[in-house]
């Protein structure tokens, strides 16, 4: 199986990054080989809803758990969807994390742990609205 | 006409200055009061209309129907603005994000999507005496005001002397506000900021080709570089208000300058006159 | 490390010059200006532009005229009237990418839109990240989210313990994005009608978004009776109010020479935004 977690540099060193939706990167990692893929997190430039597309990508590589410092509601919204469990309040480096993890000393939260724009806000788009109002 | 007041800079008067010339022209023309400062509106305050109709601002947003929805994901795909998302077997819709441009509906290969709207705002109606009174307020929580303050501009009448109440800055829903206008009053203070933020205002305006004129509001204190500013970019100064706490204690009481200077009526209606001279003048060298 | 950001609802409570003397007494901090749309802070802080960058707010659709059948479908779909005569009107258009999607001859591509600029400049009260945006540009709050980025980037490499943002008006995108992360909003406001108005919408978006406020009441004398309103409402909500400025020309003065008014006098308003300064470094 493998977890995802996020991450600010492409190795175990790196310390987890606080911010799942506009993170650099994810380490997804299988825990018990330690075998790991560094992947860009493309989401993290998007004007609003990086937690959505974030959570879509992770979604599509398979992962059974993210493990990351502050998870917002759209993201948890996304994950919980996709049946994977999240683990928020991580920190430390990678190395620790996946070791802690092994170790059954992270327990999964059962909701968003900080509330919507935490990571940076910024709607989207131009914010002129929508065309024909209604 | 259509008089759009703006500023650049929050709090130079704006609503005090639109407030008080409606109040003070009332009598002789069929006055239109519209606050399109949709985040913060405060006219009513002044002008305490009773208020009649009130109607949702609504943005479309995307409705899937399950049934027919078998998550290709495409709408996922095309959405700019990540207001939909499709994982395993279920499809997420983010309504607070979406810009309501239609194209997942459009796109989507299966017809599986609709549309419903959902509310970001109100616009009201009413009176205020015998003027007529718009204003739009945008829901706490919502981030685009834009919307709404067009759904105000909507009710425009151009049977009436429209008078706009614009929220500060320059982007764009002071942009929606102003837009179509015969005739911008700025309102500023004659002070380094009042200055920085009048000069973005006047570039605004004169993008969109609208004539303007200056309000100079709380002179006394701060320089003269805004005036300076004016007589160099021929911008008329169509009234200068002194800085006075009887008058700022008025506005903490939320009382027009008309009502309670009522001196102060024959200003605002010098100043009406001569928005009419400037636009007339315009109209009739095109 | 602690991020405060000065909102008020109201624009003209007095933000910018509060920020100003905060930046004064506040050790080992880094500013950021966050009123993109009409930014007043460099106006006091004297700063020396070290970088400035290039900001695309999003994207624009672009029709190349080559490759253009003619059949119109783009303006068809286009909800926001952003295309006329098969040509798009940047200031209209909401970069929804729809019409690139319809355009059966792939005429249609979305590119960023360059609206505005950031900058990060040195003063002597510490660095500022500050940010104009072009006229008639639509303010999202993602040229704000930039800025506090950058602000955070600053302040994690030099250790700061605070990053003070000055806010801009109002309730919506730029706001909320002002908002995010912050560890407290002090929330500016005066004893006007409006100012009361607007300070109960800021506080309502301060509870939607879960950050804790504490209340300034900037030129209180005006009216001492809406100052007692405000008083009252800030109690029942368990809101401190952390400090009352008396309204004194000094203020201005003061912005007219260019320096915080904490540099520039030490009267009664001085000692109040002191008092502002020591209820906030104790939360």
């Amino acid at each position: 199986m493998k977890i995802a977690i996020s991450a600010s540099s492409p190795s175990l060193d790196s310390e987890v990054n606080p911010r799942f939706g506009r993170c650099d990167m994810f380490i997804i990692a299988d825990p018990k080989s330690i075998d790991f893929e560094v992947v860009d997190n493309a989401g993290e430039s998007a004007g609003g809803g990086a937690g959505i597309s974030t959570a879509q990508m992770i979604a599509q590589k398979n992962v059974e758990v993210v493990i990351t410092g502050n998870c917002g509601p759209n993201a948890h919204r996304v994950l919980s969807s996709a049946g994977i469990e999240i683990i928020t309040g991580a920190e430390g480096t990678v190395r620790q994390v996946i070791e802690d993890y092994n170790n059954g000393k992270l327990s999964s939260s059962s909701g968003p742990n900080v509330s919507d724009h935490f990571g940076m806000g910024g709607g989207g788009g131009h914010c002129r609205g929508k065309g024909k109002a209604n | 006409m259509i008089i759009s007041v703006a500023s650049g800079k929050g709090g130079t008067g704006k609503t005090m200055v639109s407030t008080s010339l409606a109040a003070s022209i009332k009598n002789n023309y069929n006055v239109q009061l519209l606050d399109a400062d949709v985040e913060e509106p405060n006219s009513h305050i002044f002008l305490k209309p009773v208020f009649e109709t009130s109607h949702a601002v609504s943005i479309n947003v995307p409705v899937v129907n399950e049934d027919r929805c078998n998550h290709c994901g495409k709408c996922a795909e095309v959405c700019a603005f990540n207001a939909i998302a499709v994982v395993k077997d279920f499809v997420l819709t983010f309504p607070e994000l979406c810009h309501g441009c239609g194209a997942c509906s459009y796109l989507c290969p299966r017809r599986a999507i609709n549309e419903a709207p959902n509310q970001i705002g109100t616009v009201e109606t009413g009176k205020a005496g015998s003027i007529s009174f718009v204003q739009g307020k945008l829901d706490i929580g919502q981030t685009m005001p834009t919307p709404v303050v067009r759904e105000v501009k909507e009710l425009t009448s151009r049977e009436h002397i429209a008078i706009i109440d614009a929220s500060p800055g320059t982007s764009c829903p002071v942009i929606a506000a102003i837009k179509d206008s015969d005739f911008c009053l700025l309102v500023t203070e004659p002070t380094p900021f009042g200055l920085n933020d009048l000069k973005l205002a006047v570039e605004t305006v004169k993008q969109m080709g609208i004539p303007c004129g200056l309000i100079l509001n709380r002179a006394g204190v701060g320089d003269s570089r805004v005036e300076e500013y004016c007589q160099k970019e021929n911008i008329p100064i169509l009234l200068t208000i002194p800085l006075d706490l009887n008058i700022a204690r008025l506005y903490s009481k939320g009382t027009t300058l008309a009502e309670g200077l009522p001196q102060w009526q024959e200003n605002f209606k010098e100043v009406f006159r001569k928005i009419r001279e400037i636009t007339g003048e315009r109209n009739s060298s095109t | 490390m602690k991020e405060i950001v000065v909102l008020s609802g109201k624009g003209g409570t007095g933000k910018t010059s509060i920020v100003a003397s905060l930046a004064v007494l506040a050790e080992n901090k880094v500013l950021a200006d966050c009123d993109v749309d009409a930014a007043d802070l460099d106006i006091l802080l004297d700063p020396s532009i070290q970088e400035k960058h290039d900001f695309a707010g999003g994207k624009v659709a672009f029709i190349d005229s080559k490759k253009c059948a003619r059949c119109n479908i783009c303006a068809q779909v286009c909800r926001f009237d952003a295309i006329t005569d098969l040509k798009v009107d940047p200031l209209n258009c909401e970069g929804c990418g729809f019409c690139s999607h319809v355009c059966p001859v792939d005429a249609i591509t979305m590119q960023p839109s360059f609206s505005g600029n950031w900058f990060i400049s040195s003063t002597k009260y510490g660095p500022l990240v500050h940010a104009r945006l072009g006229i008639g540009q639509e303010n999202s709050g993602k040229l704000v989210a930039e800025v506090k980025r950058q602000a955070k980037i600053i302040a994690q490499s030099t250790g700061a313990s605070w990053i003070i943002i000055d806010g801009p008006p109002g309730t919506g995108c730029p706001v909320i994005s002002s908002l995010s992360g912050a560890s407290t909003a002090l929330l500016v406001t005066e004893p006007t009608l409006s100012g009361v108005h607007d300070l109960k919408r800021i506080i309502e978006v301060c509870q939607h978004f879960k950050v804790p406020a504490l209340v300034c009441i900037n030129k209180f004398d005006i009216n001492e009776e809406n100052t007692r309103l405000i008083e009252k409402h800030c109690q029942s909500l368990n809101i401190s109010v952390a400090a009352k400025i008396p309204f004194d020309t000094v203020v201005t003065e003061a912005m007219v020479q260019g320096k915080p008014v904490l540099e520039y006098t030490k009267g009664r308003v001085s000692q109040e935004i002191e008092k502002l300064w020591n209820a906030i470094d104790s939360l």
